[in-house]
């Protein structure tokens, strides 16, 4: 077999089943995907949560993951925060004719390691190949299952005074991306936190932390999450800019572009919405979880400045942390 | 981190906040902080709110983006349009409008519209596309001109035909006097640009306290640096002995950085240079030296002068005169926003509607320096209430 992805692996003859038997189904096999039908025939539950996202990232490789970690991470993470427990996986691959397969098996390699994490099966997928140019390497699309048990009361519904917390340093993958294409290096080097955080998210409601809302830090990061929170709403959020974790790296950065980390995009982060009673155990939850060791209560939800995501500096002066406008970064996720 | 936390010192912030608040200011007084990036920094550091009630804080003409004329930005469309041509180009300037589009909108019908992060990027596009022509869109002051000569020194020693600069620099000094003469403008006081002070040197601004009895300080980007700035431009008016403090010493010398000025002088000339909202000004820009024509994309594609239409409803030359302040304008926040911006200033990154925009729309608590300014009026300082 060639090295490189060829046209032909995706004509649907005898290479395209080769290319599924032997790069594909060594390394994600399982009941459900091994028959390689039409479609997978797997065990329901009563309410279900679904999702689907793509990837495109450049470079597909980068400090801290792949594009098929993330493909996997992204999509564990939708299901997650929704307060649903990520059950089967689909994966579809758009390769570029050409594109090694060295890389591709690197890249399945990440995406069978992030669904052991997340304890996750991907029970169907697909692949196709495009001419040279049409694509750049490899895209990525995932759809995801999870199935929803009982959310705790008040879910979907913040009151003034509950605590908003993180589950650790902000803005990694999105600078980790950016200073990767352009070749930037730092005393303090960058990675990707690219991670599933179902594990994160059922320790807090297994625990019956009564959180009101859970929400993936992606594209635009904290800033961008907030904000969406907020708009339109009868309430708003207070922001303590001295308690947002940042990594020394990511702080170098930001500084050294002009850019607020605030905005940069996370793979495993997640901003929660608890209970003010329940905020310090959620902390402590949060804290005990390997992703959680640098988690910090960030702010509150106040009726003080509806619509609004207002910070406090830590020498106390008081300012909005509004939208950005434009993506600054494109393709990266 | 360090070189940046020892500046950010809540601590020492505090005390200097508390003693600027304090300052007994005996009239009213109108400072100019000239540049972009302390318009921002003001803002997000939320300094504006801690200046005694009698100091009005404007902007000035010193964001890049927001100053350049949209005539310019036609002669880039007209460019881009060129299938001969990659335009390279600053990201901030690819939203703005000119007369009828922007560049966004002239790279979405096709037009080779490149972001660079980098005035060297763009020579390297260059290199590596010898069959096209490559135009680096040369905006910016004293700070990014001498990096675009080195460009032209280093095309020029390695032969590289294909690398052209659309001029439009612009130096700070002559705008600055021009607002002082100008008869609907108020300044007593500058903060004076901290980077473009480094390549000039705090020297270059001796004829604002000489000539017009200006009060001036040298200004860096941090908290600490610019409320120590704010409060030695306060301390020399209210004493009566208007001076140049350079607070800023960690970087700004007298005489600058002498190796940038010789760059400068060896590629670039004075020319007159049109300014958003204070008009032509004589020797107030840079264009490339007679030597240098070859790589003058107005004379390679024969770009003629296009007088440029700007959003009559737009209030961003006023902006930039330090005239009025962002929500003095009608269209500010409601149908101007940076999502949808109807003008430059709500643009750029630098941009002072962009930066009130994003941080001064606190209910409550909207900034000292618009206290008693009704909106839509042309308030002098005089008329701001204590």
């Amino acid at each position: 077999m060639s090295e490189r992805v060829l046209l032909a692996h995706g004509g649907g003859g005898g290479l395209a089943r080769q290319l599924i038997l032997n790069e594909v189904l060594p390394a994600l096999t399982n009941p459900a995907l091994a028959p390689l039908a039409d479609a997978a025939v797997v065990e329901g539950a009563p309410r279900l949560a679904f999702t689907t996202d793509a990837y495109v990232v450049t470079p597909a490789f980068f400090p801290g993951g792949d594009i098929g970690r993330l493909a996997v991470c992204g999509t564990v993470n939708d299901l997650a925060v929704s307060g649903a427990r990520p059950l089967y996986l689909s994966l579809a691959a758009i390769l570029e004719e050409g594109f090694p397969l060295r890389d591709l098996r690197l890249i399945l390699a990440s995406v069978k390691q992030a669904a052991l994490e997340a304890g996750v099966v991907v029970v169907t997928g697909d692949t196709k190949v495009v001419e040279r140019g049409a694509a750049d390497g490899v895209f990525l699309t995932s759809a995801g299952v999870g199935s929803v048990g009982r959310l705790p009361p008040g879910w979907g519904a913040p009151e003034p005074g509950d605590a908003l917390l993180v589950n650790g340093n902000l803005g990694d993958h999105g600078f980790t991306i950016l200073a990767a294409r352009e070749g930037l290096t730092f005393e303090h080097p960058l990675k990707s936190d690219a991670a599933p955080l179902n594990g994160l998210v059922f320790a807090l409601l297994d625990a019956e932390v009564r959180v009101r809302l859970m929400r993936d830090l992606t594209r635009g990061g904290l800033g961008a999450a907030l904000n969406e929170w907020v708009s339109g709403r009868p309430w708003g959020f207070d922001v303590q800019e001295s308690q947002l974790p940042f990594s020394p790296g990511v702080r170098s950065l930001a500084e050294l572009l002009g850019l607020d980390p605030v905005f940069s995009a996370n793979e495993g982060k997640l901003l929660a919405v608890v209970h003010t009673d329940d905020a310090t155990r959620a902390l402590e939850l949060m804290h005990d979880h390997p992703l959680g060791r640098e988690a910090a209560v960030i702010g509150r939800v106040t009726e003080a400045n509806p619509g609004l995501v207002v910070t406090e500096t830590a020498f106390g002066s008081r300012r909005i942390l509004d939208q950005p406008a434009g993506d600054p970064l494109p393709r990266i996720c | 981190m360090r070189y940046v936390d020892e500046y950010r010192e809540p601590r020492l912030v505090r005390e200097l906040m508390d003693e600027l608040s304090g300052l007994r200011v005996p009239r009213p007084l109108t400072i100019m902080e000239v540049c972009g990036s302390h318009t921002m920094a003001l803002s997000r550091f939320g300094l504006r709110k801690v200046l005694p009630p009698e100091v009005r804080l404007v902007s000035g003409p010193g964001c890049p983006v927001c100053v350049t004329p949209s005539g310019y930005l036609d002669q880039a469309i007209a460019l881009a349009r060129r299938p001969e041509v990659i335009l390279a180009s600053f990201g901030d300037l690819l939203r703005v409008r000119g007369s009828r589009q922007s560049l966004e909108e002239a790279r979405a019908e096709g037009g080779d519209v490149r972001v660079v992060y980098s005035v060297l990027d763009a020579l390297e596009l260059a290199r590596t596309n010898p069959e096209r022509a490559v135009v680096f869109l040369a905006i910016g002051f004293e700070t990014t001109a001498p990096t675009d000569a080195a460009a032209v020194a280093q095309a020029e020693d390695e032969g590289i035909a294909n690398f052209y600069l659309l001029t439009e620099l612009k130096v700070m000094p002559p705008p600055m006097r021009a607002l002082l003469e100008a008869p609907d403008v108020r300044v007593d006081g500058f903060l004076l640009p901290g980077h473009v002070s480094a390549i000039v040197g705090w020297g270059a601004f001796r004829f604002l306290p000489e000539e017009y009895g200006a009060a001036c300080a040298v200004a860096g980007f941090e908290p600490l640096d610019l409320l120590r700035a704010l409060a030695a431009v306060i301390v020399q008016l209210t004493e009566g002995r208007p001076s140049i403090a350079n607070t800023y010493g960690r970087v700004v010398t007298e005489e600058g950085n002498l190796a940038a000025q010789g760059l400068l002088r060896k590629h670039f000339r004075p020319v007159s240079s049109h300014w958003r909202g204070i008009g032509e000004l004589p020797a107030s820009g840079l264009g490339l030296q007679p030597g240098l024509t070859h790589r003058d994309a107005r004379v390679a594609f024969s770009l003629k002068p296009v007088q440029g239409r700007e959003n009559p409803a737009c209030r961003c030359g006023e902006v930039l005169r330090g005239a009025i302040t962002p929500p003095e304008c009608p269209l500010f926040s409601g149908r101007c926003t940076p999502a949808s911006p109807q003008g430059a200033c709500m643009v750029s990154s630098e941009g002072t509607c962009a930066a009130y925009f994003r941080y001064e729309r606190l209910a409550g608590s909207a900034p000292l320096s618009d206290r008693g300014t009704p909106a839509g009026a042309n308030p002098k300082a005089e008329e701001v209430a204590p």
